[in-house]
Parts: structure tokens; C-alpha cells; sequence
């Protein structure tokens, strides 16, 4: 329909120049020579986005119905392309994980819940989380942390960002029995990957106007390897004048975090610092159900809650919180240019919660999801025009 | 261990182990003495690009308002990371964070720097300091006739590539003996190796068949005959395209008499800029030719010349024609080729279409721009000037396309509709953010 009309518009327009001025130019009507492919813009259809949606185990199906049932009621224009993938399920596999891998290849954005590792060794050290990861190099992963209006907790006003490298260190997979009874198990930090993470860290301070870095280490205790890790912030931080640059070591971070939180602003780690910090700080302001995530790659972008926990004790039960989910989908809307319906969403969700009424149980309240859904859109104010 | 005892370790471990036992490896890579040149990979995270925008003075800061403007509208995955630099200030700091942010980035869109000539020589050119210190050495601009715009001469199509960082512009002033000043021009075999292989390279790239080196080595002997014996070499190399040389003053003539012979021209920096102005100019003025700056890691694009446009500047008459075509070479650099194209297209139909002229009103330009454009959106604002006839002509077309299932029937039914969501402006004209 619409490549139609365009494609008639052209034509009108042609169809009125061509009579009045002649092409004076003999040449084809590109100014930037040839260097430009006649490619067409990202595939999609007119003012719809498609996003790949992979619900994972737990809550995640739950959630996942949830943001669809909120987009539907405010008009969003995205479409989604649902892959059912679980390994505790046995709905995994080298073919399902290449369908992902496909439609993310198209789509560049996702929506994702948590996809359940069972603790058993089976064979494989990889799980398919980090495998989905390492394949689509989803190497940061952002936890912006941020007290809800209306939720008291012990530590108000919070604000604070953790950045986490999400594909070395102790996440290497590599372990091995050297001797019987003695196992090593790699962490690997590369000065390459150790840049990268940092400099993604000062870009996000830039973008979003922040002024303090934090680097978290253990470089007292791992001289060499979380030593890289800070030397290459440190290099890094020298190109970002304006933006504070300082490190902390992890356990000192760790009670400083839980006593005056208010110190820090962009938090930058390695691997399993990272996912520590991401659920210390998830619980400063009300839990896993409240916090939103979002993990980067130079080329995609995956949105999922802040702390990752299938939270599978509750499946079918209806009293899984989904603010965390909604939030992140309202920033999945922003990173898509959807700067209207973002707001949107993310303001109808805070309002609920403010509000006060309707609450799940992990807020003390005694809601369920759909209630909880409901009052999300009943609050929202889509106005549409026409 | 302290670090300084496993280096001095390192040290006296490496003649006893071979080069590959695991222990030397190590230590050896983690203390290893890295580059200072450390150049950062560009700010680019879940397929978005954070670009450097450097608005500058005079026009500048009204163009970059309309190339972001135009960015929203199409969807573009860009976020602008604005540096102002205040021309009026006599320290470099402001420039100095301008060129560490496009280090941070790698791309930058700038509009031009005032140059105040009355401060003391010590005050170097702003444009020229950002240029030199990112060692943008190829400045490229392509000249071509637009349909559409009436000017003398029809189907010209040149790139020229200038050198940017030495010549002319070294900044080598001297006295030496009271009133004799001494002005060095500096040209360097690498150089102009450099630049003569950039010229060879983009014309085997686009096509084209023949490359001009401009000169003036029957004066400057030593400095532009080396400049001169580079480019023969270089044009050894390629065999494909044909190679000729042409005096600057001769060049110059040519130009405005017949410009059509001209395919690549590339020449040291001073010529390129009196050249490129020309060519500029032969196609239709400063408004319409955007110009590039490549170098080894970054890129900045701007307006082909490098003027401030002051005399104009917020007045709402300056064509932004130049800085949005600037902002599809930014587009084509990132590879997002599908975006440039379809930008640079609605900005050719519409300077194309007689009925809308930039030097009118211009946000009926973007309005023209707009309606030629189908991406999601889903509101955009438009000031309508109402009294207009072209304003509402666009209106209805972006109506029709954008919304085909809403019957249109007047201007007025359109007017009362706006006024619940626009707010008054000046007597006749009002902004209306429409809901798609």
C-alpha cells in the first residue's frame, strides 16, 4: 500500500516538474557518485518495527503477554516475531538457536526473559544464553537502577547505572581437571574487550549526561588480570575530560553499595562483578520484578529485566511483577526512535505504581499480574488524534 | 609480587625461556609497552551511531537543527553528540574537546568556525587546528549540476580532492628582517603520495576515467614539482585511468570556460580551495555542495565551502540544501546507505520541484522534504505559514500519504482541527503536530 502510494507520489511529483523545467543534468541524479548501492532502507513494513521475542522459562511467557497486551492497547507500532526457546524444557536446540539468530539478523532489536541453566553438568559448558550472546557478541549489558516514585524502600531518590562485560572473564566456559580432584576454571580479560567495555561505559555517561565512572576490581588480589581491566579504563577515561574517572574495589563496593549508594553514578566491571552488583542493586530498590536491563552489541540491542531470574517457583500462579519487563520494553521503544509511545508506556507504569492501588505481592501489595496489567493500561493516556 | 618485580622477572626469564613458554607469554603481553596512538573503535551500540555535531557560527547552528530535525522524521539510528565551540574565546579548550569528542566517535558533522583575523598571529584557525590535529589529509567535495538550478553551464560532474594538512596552511609565519615576512609552504614526499593515492583510489572506486593533478611547478619548482613527480608515480599504479597535469592559473580559466573537461582534480591545499570555491560555484553556490574530510580514522563532513554565511545567519533564508547532502555523505561513511539514499532523493525532487525555493520560507522546505518521505513516524510537527498557498498544498500531500483513510475536506476544517494542538505563533503562522 504504501510503496504503492509513494511510488504515485514520485510520479506526481515527475509528472509536474517534467512539464515546466527539463532534466538539465544528462548525468543520473545522484550527487554522492555510484558509492551508494541502490539498497533499500532496513526491511520493514511502513510505521511498524518488528522485534524478535524469545519469552525464555519462568515468568518469562507471563511477561512477555503482558507487554503485548500493553502495546496493543496503546497503538505501538511493533510487530513481533516469537521464538520459543528452553533448555530445562527440551525446546532447544542448534536449529531453534539459529532461527533467533536469523530473525535477530533482520530485526536488530529484541525483547528477551531468561533462559534457565540447570546447575547439572550435561556435556556442555555453554549454556544457550551464552551462546546466544557470544553469537550476536552482546557484549555489554546496562542495569540502570532507579527508585520508583511511590515505592519506599530503605534508599530513596536512587539513581545509578552498572555496565557489565558480559562475554569473558569467569563466563569463559573453560574448565578442566588438570589433576584428578583439582579443577581450573579460566578467567580470561583481554585488553581489547577490557577497551571496549569501558569506552561503551564513557559513551553511555556522554549520552546520557553523567559525570562519574567508577571502574569495580579485584586488581589488589588479581594483579594481572583485573589489572588490565583497569589500566585499559584508565586509558580509556583519558579520552573523556569532562567525566569523572575512579575504581573501587568489589567488596569495598559492595558494602559501600548497601550503606551510601548515593556515591556512585556509572558503574563499570568485569563479568561476575557485574552480575552481583546488577542484583545487589536490583534489591536496593525492590527487587528483580522492578528492574530493567538491556544488553548491546555493536550491531543489536536486547531488552530484558535487570536481574535475570527465570523466578520459575511462580509460574502459572499470576503474581509475577511486570513493571521490570515493561520498563524495558518502553526503553526497547526509545532505541527504536518510538520516543511518543516510550514515554508512554514507561509514565503509565510509573503512575500505577505511585498510585499506590494496585500492587504485586513482592511490593506488599495483593494484586495479580493482570490486575496489575489492567491498571497499566487503563493508565495509559493515548489520546489518539483522529 | 609487586608489578615492577614481575617485570624485572619478565625480564630475566626471557633469554632462559623460548619465546612461546606459557610463563614469558603472560607476563611478557600484560606489561607489554602498548601504542600511545590508541585509536578508540567508533560509539556504535545496538546499531546506533553517536556522531559528533559541531554547529559552529553563522548559519551553522540553523542547519544542524534542520539535519536533526530531518534525522527524527526518517528514524535515522543516529544520536548527535553536540560540542559548541565558542569562536570568540581565545583559548583552545572548546576546540580541543571538539577534537576529543570526534576522536571518541569517529564522525563528525560541523558547521564552519569563525576566524577572527584581528587576534594575534598566535590564534591559529579553528577549522584548520581540527583539521591538521585529526590529520584529515583529503578534503573531497563533488560538484554537480543539480536539475533544477539554472547556472551557466550545464552537465558538470568533478571531484576535486585537496590537501589539507600541509602546504599553504602550515602556519610558518616569520619576519626575519623588519618588513620582510616569510611565509613557508611545506610540501612532503608522503604527503603527497598520500593524497595522490587517495585521488587514484576514489576515482577506480566511482568510475571515473581521468585524474588532473593542478600545479604550478613552472614557478615552484622544487616544492610543487614534487608534488607533481608523486602524482606521476602514484598514476603509474593505475593504469586504467588516464593522468594529465594543468597549470592553477590555466586551471582556473578552464573552469569557467569550459568545465565540462574536468573528471577528478586533485592538488595541494591552496589551489584546492580557490578550485573548489570555483566549482562550487559553477554549479549553483555555496548552498548546494557538501564537502567531505577523510582521514586515516576519522571523517567530518561539512558544507563544501567553508563559509560562515553571517550576514544571513537567523534570518531563515539560508539553503540548507549543502549541510543536509553533507548529512548523506555522514550516512553513507556509516554504511547506512539506505537512509542517504532515500534522503538524498527527497532533497533532489525537492529542489527539483519549481514551487518550492529555499530562499522563501524554509521550513516548507523540510515540509517539502517530508512529504516525500515514508518512514514511521507517528506525529511530526509542521509550521504552517497560512497564508501560503504552497503550505497547504504540502500539507494536503502528507495528509493524503500519510493518512489516506482520513478524508480531507478544507483548510478550515484543518485549521479548527489544529488549534486544540498547535500554539500560536506569530499572527500567521502555527505549528501543528500532526498524529499519523
Amino acid at each position: 500500500m504504501a510503496v504503492i502510494l509513494r511510488g504515485s507520489l514520485v510520479t506526481l511529483f515527475k509528472s509536474l516538474v517534467g512539464s515546466r523545467c527539463p532534466q538539465l543534468a544528462s548525468r543520473p541524479l545522484s550527487v554522492s557518485a555510484g558509492l551508494c548501492s541502490p539498497e533499500t532502507p532496513p526491511a520493514r513494513a511502513d510505521a511498524t518495527f518488528k522485534v524478535t521475542m524469545v519469552p525464555g522459562d519462568g515468568v518469562g511467557p507471563e511477561l512477555m503477554t503482558a507487554v503485548k497486551e500493553v502495546f496493543k492497547a496503546g497503538d505501538v507500532p511493533v510487530e513481533f516475531e516469537e521464538f520459543h526457546m528452553s533448555e530445562v524444557q527440551n525446546m532447544a536446540s542448534k536449529e531453534k538457536l539459529e532461527q533467533v539468530l536469523t530473525s535477530m539478523k533482520s530485526n536488530k532489536v529484541a525483547i528477551k526473559g531468561k533462559i534457565h541453566t540447570p546447575m547439572e553438568f550435561k556435556g556442555e559448558l555453554a549454556s544457550y544464553e551464552m551462546r546466544l550472546r557470544r553469537k550476536l557478541d552482546l557484549f555489554a549489558n546496562v542495569v540502570h537502577v532507579n527508585s520508583l516514585p511511590g515505592y519506599s524502600t530503605r534508599h530513596n531518590n536512587l539513581d545509578l547505572v552498572i555496565i557489565r562485560e558480559q562475554t569473558e572473564g569467569e563466563y569463559s566456559s573453560l574448565e578442566h581437571e588438570s589433576v584428578t580432584g583439582v579443577i581450573e576454571c579460566l578467567k580470561i580479560i583481554t585488553r581489547e574487550k577490557s577497551r571496549r567495555i569501558a569506552k561503551f561505559a564513557f559513551d553511555y555517561a556522554t549520552k546520557k549526561g553523567r559525570n562519574k565512572v567508577t571502574a569495580v576490581h579485584k586488581a589488589n588480589i588479581m594483579k594481572l588480570g583485573d589489572g588490565l581491566f583497569l589500566q585499559s579504563c584508565a586509558e580509556v577515561a583519558q579520552l573523556y575530560p569532562k567525566i569523572k574517572y575512579e575504581n573501587i574495589i568489589i567488596d569495598n563496593c559492595c558494602m559501600q553499595l548497601v550503606q551510601n549508594p548515593y556515591q556512585f553514578d556509572v558503574l563499570v566491571m568485569p563479568n561476575l562483578y557485574g552480575n552481583i552488583i546488577d542484583n545487589l542493586a536490583a534489591g536496593l530498590v525492590g527487587g528483580a520484578g522492578v528492574v530493567p536491563g538491556e544488553s548491546y552489541s555493536a550491531e543489536y540491542a536486547v531488552f530484558e529485566t535487570g536481574a535475570r531470574h527465570p523466578f520459575a517457583q511462580a509460574v502459572g500462579r499470576n503474581i509475577a511483577n511486570p513493571t521490570a519487563m515493561l520498563l524495558s520494553a518502553a526503553n526497547m521503544l526509545r532505541h527504536l526512535n518510538l520516543e511518543y509511545h516510550s514515554q508512554m508506556v514507561s509514565d503509565a507504569v510509573k503512575r500505577v505504581i505511585k498510585q499506590g492501588k494496585v500492587r504485586t505481592r513482592d511490593l506488599g501489595g495483593y494484586c495479580t499480574t493482570t490486575d496489575f496489567v489492567h491498571a497499566v493500561v487503563e493508565n495509559l493516556r493515548h489520546r489518539p488524534i483522529c | 609480587m609487586t608489578t615492577r618485580s614481575v617485570r624485572a622477572l619478565s625480564g630475566a626469564l626471557k633469554p632462559l625461556f623460548s619465546p612461546r613458554s606459557p610463563q614469558g607469554y603472560v607476563v611478557a603481553v600484560c606489561h607489554q609497552t602498548h601504542k600511545s596512538t590508541y585509536t578508540a573503535p567508533p560509539a556504535r551500540y545496538g546499531g546506533r551511531h553517536t556522531v559528533t555535531l559541531i554547529p559552529g557560527d553563522g548559519i551553522g547552528p540553523e542547519l544542524a537543527k534542520h539535519v536533526c530535525e530531518l534525522f527524527r522524521f526518517c528514524c535515522v539510528p543516529v544520536d548527535f553528540e553536540v560540542v559548541n565551540v565558542d569562536s570568540t574565546e581565545t583559548s583552545e579548550d572548546d576546540i580541543n574537546n571538539a577534537i576529543m569528542a570526534i576522536r571518541r566517535n569517529g564522525v563528525a558533522l560541523k558547521g564552519n568556525i569563525e576566524t577572527n583575523h584581528n587576534l594575534p598571529p598566535s590564534y591559529k584557525s579553528r577549522n584548520s587546528l581540527l583539521r591538521t590535529t585529526l590529520d584529515l589529509y583529503a578534503s573531497v567535495m563533488h560538484c554537480q549540476s543539480l536539475p533544477g538550478v539554472r547556472t551557466q553551464h550545464r552537465n558538470i560532474d568533478i571531484i576535486t580532492i585537496r590537501e589539507n594538512t600541509e602546504g599553504e596552511y602550515s602556519s610558518l609565519e616569520h619576519e626575519n628582517v623588519p618588513g620582510v615576512v616569510e611565509s613557508l609552504k611545506i610540501i612532503t614526499r608522503t604527503k603527497s603520495l598520500r593524497i595522490a593515492d587517495y585521488a587514484f583510489r576514489t576515482a577506480r572506486e566511482k568510475g571515473r576515467r581521468r585524474v588532473t593533478a593542478v600545479h604550478k611547478a613552472n614557478i615552484m619548482k622544487l616544492g610543487d614539482g614534487l608534488f607533481l613527480e608523486c602524482c606521476k608515480e602514484v598514476a603509474s599504479g593505475y593504469p586504467e585511468i588516464t593522468f594529465d597535469s594543468m597549470i592553477v592559473d590555466n586551471t582556473t580559466m578552464q573552469l569557467v570556460s569550459r568545465p565540462q573537461q574536468f573528471d577528478v582534480m586533485v592538488m595541494p591545499n591552496l589551489y584546492g580551495n580557490v578550485v573548489s570555491n570555483v566549482c562550487a560555484g559553477l554549479v549553483g553556490g555555496p548552498g548546494l555542495v557538501p564537502g567531505a574530510n577523510y582521514g586515516e580514522n576519522y571523517a567530518v563532513f561539512e558544507t563544501g565551502t567553508r563559509n560562515t554565511g553571517k550576514s544571513i545567519a537567523n534570518r531563515n533564508t539560508a539553503n540548507p540544501t549543502a549541510m543536509l547532502l553533507a548529512s548523506c555523505l555522514l550516512l553513507d561513511h556509516l554504511k547506512l546507505h539506505g537512509y542517504a539514499s532515500m534522503i538524498r532523493k527527497a532533497i533532489l525532487s525537492t529542489i527539483t520541484d519549481s514551487r518550492v525555493r529555499s530562499h522563501r520560507c524554509y521550513m516548507q522546505y523540510v515540509g517539502g522534504i517530508q512529504l516525500l518521505l515514508l518512514r514511521p513516524a507517528l506525529y511530526f510537527d509542521i509550521t504552517l505559514n497560512m497564508s501560503s498557498p504552497l503550505c497547504s498544498s504540502c500539507t494536503l500531500l502528507i495528509w493524503e500519504v500519510r493518512a489516506p483513510h482520513l478524508k480531507w475536506s478544507s483548510p478550515s476544517w484543518m485549521q479548527s482541527r489544529a488549534l486544540d494542538l498547535a500554539h500560536r505563533g506569530t499572527r500567521n503562522q502555527m505549528t501543528v503536530r500532526l498524529y499519523l
